[in-house]
């Protein structure tokens, strides 16, 4: 299988990303320009963190028209593997490939810091090696990561089971003080209703090596690849 | 000669829907009232946008605008928005 990581101007996770699928994961993959109108037959498509177009006008509002962003809407639409992480999330959220918007941190702060989000939902490409309820240690970096959707809508994505991480405490306790940008019912990360788009805040590309403090994000690359090895 | 496309200009106001927690807007008010403004009761903040544009025979500016505003200026999930359309 193939990952496909996405630049656009001004996202500075490409990298880390990149380096980590092909060090850690060992996986083949492939940088992708926003201005590319193919995804060069890429099986998984990350939307990096970063800051694209600046956060001008709102995070993620601009680089959703970026042309590349029409080819990844029709891949999900046929059911490849999207994630989102950070600028990624807001991003798809923007593209509407998945509900809810992003409002600034409750602090206002840029917060940037290791947080432990439980895993509540193990039946996704992205989750399959996870245990229900596992508790993983991984990094947050943002000042829009404050998660809002409407009350209905929250209705619908725990009916459809579709939030797949929640902040919590390192016991896995989920609570308002774990809860570091004030987002809606602490998520942290949420699926569409086909299961095969991602969006999350934390990064797990930076937290797959030891020296790095934590290998937790392992996990989430590594289902993606048990995924394309079980189908 | 030939008579020049007039320049309309139009002014968008963006805010957070009512019901929207605006942090900005919450931390701006505890300002206010470190500084001694008793009585403030809310504050909302939001965006302004001036745009200058050549009517175009086959839209409205009010289309035109309200265009512009759902597909780009605004998170309809999140936000609202009103205009004027200066003479």
């Amino acid at each position: 299988m193939k990952f496909g990581v996405i630049i656009f101007p001004g996202s500075n996770c490409d990298y880390d990303a990149y380096m980590v699928i092909k060090n850690v994961v060992k996986r083949e993959v492939e940088f992708l320009w926003h201005q590319d109108t193919s995804l060069f037959n890429c099986d998984c498509v990350i939307l990096p963190g970063g800051f694209s177009y600046g956060d001008y006008l709102r995070t993620g509002a601009i680089a959703r028209f970026s042309p590349i962003m029409k080819e990844v809407m029709n891949f999900a639409q046929e059911g490849g593997l999207v994630v989102g992480i950070c600028n990624g999330f807001q991003i798809l959220l923007e593209a509407g490939l998945l509900p809810g918007a992003m409002l600034r941190n409750t602090s206002l702060r840029f917060i940037c810091k290791f947080v432990h989000i439980e895993v509540e939902n193990e039946n996704t490409p992205f989750t399959n090696l996870c245990p229900k309820g596992q508790v993983l240690k991984i990094p947050i970096a943002h000042t829009d990561g404050n998660y809002f959707i409407s009350e209905e809508g929250l209705a619908r994505l725990k009916q459809n089971q579709q939030i797949v991480f929640r902040y919590c405490d390192h016991q896995g306790k989920i609570t308002s003080e774990a809860n570091p940008n004030g987002s809606l019912y602490n998520i942290a990360g949420i699926c569409n209703e086909k299961r095969n788009v991602l969006g999350m805040m934390p990064h797990p590309e930076r937290a797959s090596e030891e020296i790095l403090g934590s290998e937790d994000g392992k996990y989430i690359l590594q289902s993606i690849v048990n995924f394309f090895k079980k189908g | 000669m030939e008579k020049e496309n007039k320049l309309s200009r139009a002014v968008v106001y963006v805010k957070l829907k009512d019901g929207v927690l605006d942090p900005q807007g919450s931390t701006i008010k505890r300002a206010l009232e470190n500084m001694g403004y008793h009585g403030i009761k809310d504050v909302r903040s939001g965006k302004v946008f001036e745009i200058a544009f050549h009517q175009d025979q086959s839209k409205k500016p009010e289309e035109l605008i309200n265009e512009i505003c759902r597909k780009l200026l605004t998170n309809p999930v999140i936000e609202k928005y009103n205009f004027e359309i200066l003479k």
